[in-house]
């Protein structure tokens, strides 16, 4: 993969110079409070190299992606800020775009969006003037041609490193590599996968990928979630639409006492890692530990990826 | 066809408060089609508000009347015998209906006995979907001739979301996910290479967003 810096990011440097790359995940407070991140980047702090911060995720109003991010920066962590495409049209968009890149974000995540009937606020008129993988074009046009979607220059275009999620275990499967390839042809430079529980049909999709050879023109980093619990398992499996969790890990939470469940769950996501960094094709994995932080450097310690490389 | 649901009875019987004579007035258009704004639904509703208001002893006067089209002046004309003679209409129409109406009767208030719901088509009998959002530049030649716009809940054009699980929508166990049969069909019509183009970014202007629209016949402007 080409070694020429995009955005200069610690996440892009680490990607490019060919290491295995760990990215976590921050969900911004349902208040103004500033010291719930400090809080949760304190926990963080050198477990990854980057951290999503999550934009309004599950359509539940929270503190916005943009300013989440520049509160963890302020505590010297690189963000990745999430749009999704649900609340914005494109004249928001480039704008937070835009400001987003001035206040010294570096990598940003492109997303559809949940639809607002999961969240609190399920009356609210919903955007979608884009669809994701218009956005990363969008964030493309902006970084690499310096231009606004109206064809109109752009004084000082946004350096971002540009960021998407595919889930491998969404329906239809057969286009879901394809879909991918839609991504890269859109320009996008990074992946996150959906939690990765069912590892064979990860594995059948990765194969696609590489057939495809769409792993030399795009980082992939496959999603990791540790169950917390026998429950949370069985939530996953039944309640979040496009999540494939096999019946034999629900067995497994199951069969493990409860006080031993966290544990359990903890060593679920060590073999995840250690498997995926065998496929061909994977550049890095992202943890996402919902709302279990303070989980997450034992978890990649675990795994053997601490001490994060310093640039 | 346009589709319209019945207004809930007490809502309706919100907006007659305090009147003693009224229309109320059906269409012979998509309403009648589908079952809720045509004779018949005219017949049971006026009974219902006349049946409520003996209740209460508090009567109303109802003509019961039912037009052509009321989208349609040379139609929304023959009301004309009935307006003067009463103090509102009640319309059963789709809300084009009451608005051409209510241009037509400048001083008479129009009120609106439907929820105007979607453009759509009868599955079978008393049973409607939605199939278009009129977005004023159809796409269906790139998506198998099933609209990504009104069908998929987020309208994406390039392909399903990560929700879409067991062919239906991240919304709704009970709702098809419009990719999914998107993809089906450009499958089997050997067209999925449509599938794999970028769609472009929307040009919404031709939507409603582009301000109200109007579609001109110059050939019919004498
Ligand atoms: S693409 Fe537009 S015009 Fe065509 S069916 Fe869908 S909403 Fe209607
Ligand atoms: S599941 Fe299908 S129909 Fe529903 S929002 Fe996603 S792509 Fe659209």
């Amino acid at each position: 993969m080409s070694e020429e810096l995009k955005s200069g990011s610690r996440l892009e440097k680490i990607l490019r110079s060919g290491k295995f790359a760990v990215t976590g995940e921050c969900g911004p407070p349902r208040g103004a409070d500033p010291e719930v991140i400090h809080k949760k980047c304190s926990l963080l702090k050198d477990k990854a190299d980057a951290f999503n911060i999550t934009d309004n995720q599950t359509s539940v109003v929270r503190m916005s992606s943009i300013s989440s991010a520049v509160i963890m920066m302020q505590q010297g962590l690189e963000p990745v800020m999430q749009m999704v495409c649900r609340d914005r049209n494109r004249i928001a968009i480039q704008s937070d775009i835009l400001g987003g890149a001035a206040l010294g974000i570096k990598n940003m995540l492109c997303l559809s969006g949940d639809h607002q009937k999961f969240g609190d606020h399920p009356q609210a008129k919903n955007v979608f003037d884009l669809d994701s993988i218009q956005l990363i074009n969008t964030v493309k046009t902006m970084r690499d041609d310096g231009k606004f979607l109206s064809g109109e220059d752009i004084k000082g275009a946004p350096k971002l490193f540009i960021g998407a999620a595919e889930n491998p275990f969404a329906d239809p499967f057969e286009i879901r590599a394809p879909r991918l390839g839609k991504k890269v042809a859109a320009g996008v430079d990074f992946i996150q996968t959906q939690c990765i529980f069912n590892l064979s049909k990860f594995e059948l999709w990765m194969k696609q990928v590489v057939d495809m050879g769409l792993h030399e023109k795009v980082f992939i980093l496959g999603g990791v979630t540790p169950f917390k619990s026998f429950g949370m398992a069985r939530y996953m499996a039944n309640n979040v639409p496009g999540m494939d969790v096999p019946d034999e890990l629900l067995q497994r939470m199951k069969n493990t006492p409860k006080e031993k469940q966290a544990e359990e769950g903890i060593t679920i996501a060590v073999e995840t890692i250690k498997k995926l960094q065998e496929i061909k094709g994977i550049a890095g994995v992202h943890i996402m530990a919902i709302e279990w932080e303070e989980k997450v450097g034992e978890l990649a310690d675990k795994a053997g990826l601490l001490p994060r490389p310093v640039l | 066809m346009v589709i319209g649901e019945r207004k809930p009875f007490d809502e309706i019987m919100k907006m007659l408060e305090g009147l003693q004579k009224i229309s109320v007035m059906g269409c012979g258009g998509c309403v009648t089609v589908c079952l809720t704004g045509g004779q018949d639904e005219v017949r049971v509703l006026s009974s219902q508000i006349r049946m409520a208001r003996d209740k209460e002893g508090n009567p109303i006067e109802i003509i019961e009347k039912t037009l052509e089209r009321q989208c349609d002046p040379e139609y929304v004309e023959l009301a004309a015998p009935v307006a003067p003679d009463v103090e509102a209409v009640l319309s059963m129409a789709c809300g084009v209906g009451v608005q051409f109406m209510a241009e037509r009767y400048k001083d008479l208030p129009i009120y609106p006995a439907l929820n105007t719901t979607f453009v759509g088509g009868s599955k079978k009998e008393g049973y409607y979907v939605e199939r278009c959002q009129t977005c004023g530049a159809c796409k269906l030649y790139y998506t198998g001739g099933i609209c990504p716009i009104a069908r998929c809940s987020k309208s994406l054009l390039n392909g399903p979301c990560g929700g879409s699980t067991n062919g239906k929508c991240e919304i709704d166990p009970e709702v098809d996910c419009a990719w999914q049969l998107i993809l089906d069909r450009l499958k089997s019509l050997n067209q999925m290479d449509r599938y794999s183009e970028i769609m472009p970014i929307n040009d919404w202007r031709t939507n409603r967003d582009g301000g109200p629209r109007k579609m001109i016949r110059e050939d019919f402007q004498r």
